[in-house]
């Protein structure tokens, strides 16, 4: 399932993944597993943050907000419990990394939310885990129990006189629940309904408490950057944008797959090297680069470092590093209305641009799928989906509207050759002697 | 009717319980729900009233969530849930072609079942597959790179042992 390792990746976090048992606790400790932590223990919030910041690590879940900054924002003095919650919902279309991560290398990602609870003074921590998961959810369970049974979790973690719990949590089928306050709201036994914010987690999260709200990603990198030192993590991607990411690669290449590489690795030479080119040696038509929230970019847009400024450049997103490669043949409307049907589907239905606004859309992406559309639905289109923007009570909204307007922008040729397909269709015999 | 559960859905419930600080026991209930649907099948109107008293919640509370969550079925569906992910990475890759290939060789629709409550499909979203596209999930179990015929060999398979 898995691809094999390639010479152009660095791997800091998928290190460990092709070793015998890479799951388990011993071979996490025979590789420098839980070393991090020690060295966080000896370290005061202070250093540990500090480090965050030199390593330039942004979130991995989609934002890319400065992780050291974050969890600066945790308030020290408030005498309320503080939480760690680990947002494994992983459903954004087109990502397939964390799964990864938990199969191969459960403990690495127990070592980061340690790491964290040492950091803001939190005691209980919670990954989790979207339902369809179920696999990873017993992996990591088992992960859990050894790391308990050696120590590192439970009370007084090593002597350290650190006390930590920590649980999986199953969610049961809601992407909206990977928004990080509509996970909140379920964690707390809700449905997914998202937050008005401010107050955000770091504040105000779990049971109204200063939360720590992470991608698994984000927490797994935690370790290598205290490893290694913040500097040296921050030297291996471009200014700004520290270190590798996990980018998940699909669609019509040759060699799909999950690989590791520094920020700023070229797009270009991502899908004609490392991914080994398109399928069948067909041309590229063009790439959604951050999962299926970001804009599209056309073929000849697709040659940039890949770094968080570098993709905002583009006018599009890093997002969740899920790269969906399409070839020539792709057809746009098509995938521009399966991407509707997803935020109509997911929509929460909580704020009316947004329910009705995707609902509209996939109707009339329907219809000009189906060959029944009109001239004018093209601009529609274009038009409800920028009423969507910034209309929103959270990002889904922009989230649904945003993609959209790239495939109009930069396929508007194909949505009006639909029509004229559809319209010579739609001509009969009659009509084409009266046209004569 | 009162609800019993095997002695290992109940350990895994009261686990789930324990995991939670006192006074947001209401955690609980989507976790609970989902682990005992896994035993009964279907999420029924005795079990939202049980774990609503388990996690000290109304069982409003309870089934407002069960209507939220796609996961959690009211409905009882085959005793193999198929679901095939036709989003855009497994669109690309013709996961569409499986759908459609499936639905037509069962006869029956999304969430729907089979007559001999055999089998149950699902139309779902991206299920964390999509380097390895298309995916079709079966229960709780990935099937990568699916083709018509390794689909059609998995439906053979849940056949042949039923
Ligand atoms: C609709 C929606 C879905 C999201 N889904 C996920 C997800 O599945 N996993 C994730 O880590 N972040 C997801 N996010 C981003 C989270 O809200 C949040 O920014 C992130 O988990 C923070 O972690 P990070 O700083 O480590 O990136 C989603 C955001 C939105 C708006
Ligand atoms: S933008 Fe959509 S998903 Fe977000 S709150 Fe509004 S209706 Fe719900
Ligand atoms: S799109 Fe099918 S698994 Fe991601």
């Amino acid at each position: 399932m898995f691809n094999e390792p390639h010479p152009d990746e660095v791997r800091i976090i998928s290190k460990r993944f092709g070793l015998p048992n890479s799951a388990s606790i011993d071979t996490y400790l025979a590789h420098e597993g839980y070393v991090a932590l020690m060295k966080a223990i000896e370290m005061s919030p202070e250093q540990i943050i500090d480090e965050l910041k030199l390593s330039n690590l942004r979130g991995r879940g989609g934002a890319g907000f400065p992780t050291g900054l974050k969890w600066s924002f945790i308030p020290r003095d408030n005498p309320k419990p503080k939480y760690v919650v680990v947002n494994a919902d992983e459903s954004e279309p087109g990502t397939c990394k964390d799964r990864l991560l938990i199969q191969n290398d459960p403990h690495q990602l127990i070592e980061g939310c340690i790491i964290a609870a040492r950091t803001i003074g939190c005691k209980k921590g919670y990954i989790y885990i979207r339902g369809e998961y179920r696999y990873l959810i017993d992996i990591m369970d088992k992960a859990l129990a050894e790391a308990y049974a050696h120590g590192y979790l439970g009370k007084n973690i090593k002597g350290s006189g650190l006390d930590f719990d920590l649980y999986t949590h199953t969610g049961a089928g809601a992407y909206e629940c990977g928004e990080e306050s509509a996970l909140l709201e379920s964690l707390e036994g809700k449905r997914g309904v998202p937050r008005i914010r401010p107050p955000f987690p770091a504040v105000s999260g779990l049971y109204a408490s200063p939360t720590v709200l992470n991608n698994v990603e984000t927490f797994c990198t935690v370790p290598a950057v205290l490893r290694m030192g913040g500097q040296a993590y921050a030297d291996i991607g471009t200014p700004k944008n520290g270190g590798t990411r996990m980018l998940c690669v699909s669609g019509h290449v040759n060699r799909p797959g999950v690989y590791e590489v520094p920020l700023g690795f070229p797009m270009q030479k991502m899908i004609y090297e490392t991914c080994g080119g398109i399928l069948n040696g067909k041309k590229l038509k063009g790439v959604i680069p951050g999962g299926s929230s970001s804009p599209v970019l056309k073929a000849d847009e697709c040659d940039f470092p890949m770094d968080y400024d570098n993709y905002a450049r583009m006018k599009t997103m890093a997002g969740s590093g899920g790269m969906m490669v399409m070839d020539e043949d792709t057809d746009i409307v098509k995938v521009a209305l399966r991407t509707m049907r997803f935020y109509a589907h997911e929509s929460c239905g909580w704020c009316i641009p947004c329910r009705e606004g995707t609902s509209w859309l996939r109707k009339i992406l329907t219809r000009m799928d189906e060959g029944t559309g009109r001239r004018a639905d093209i601009d529609l289109i274009h038009e409800l989906a920028k009423n969507m923007l910034g209309r929103t009570f959270c990002p889904l909204g922009d989230a649904a509207a945003m993609p959209t307007i790239g495939f109009i922008e930069k396929f508007r040729e194909e949505f009006e050759a639909r029509l004229r397909e559809t319209t010579m269709l739609a001509t009969t015999p009659d009509q084409l002697i009266s046209i004569n | 009717m009162s609800l019993t559960f095997t002695p290992e859905t109940e350990k895994i419930l009261q686990d789930i319980w324990s995991r939670y600080p006192e006074g947001r026991k209401r955690s609980a209930v989507i976790p609970m729900l989902m682990y005992a649907q896994d035993q009964l099948g279907v999420v029924t109107s005795e079990l939202v009233a049980e774990v609503a008293k388990r996690c000290e919640v109304s069982p409003l509370q309870v089934e407002e969530v069960v209507g939220y969550y796609s996961m959690l079925n009211k409905k009882r569906m085959g005793k193999h849930h198929v679901q095939v992910c036709t989003n855009i990475a497994c669109l690309l890759m013709g996961g569409e072609a499986l759908w459609h290939h499936a639905t037509k060789r069962l006869g029956i629709g999304h969430k729907e079942v089979t007559a001999d409550g055999l089998i149950s499909l699902e139309e779902v979203e991206c299920a964390g597959a999509c380097s390895w596209a298309p995916c079709v999930v079966d229960g709780y179990e990935y099937h990568h790179h699916v083709t018509i015929e390794k689909l059609d060999q998995l439906i053979d398979s849940i056949q042949k042992v039923h």
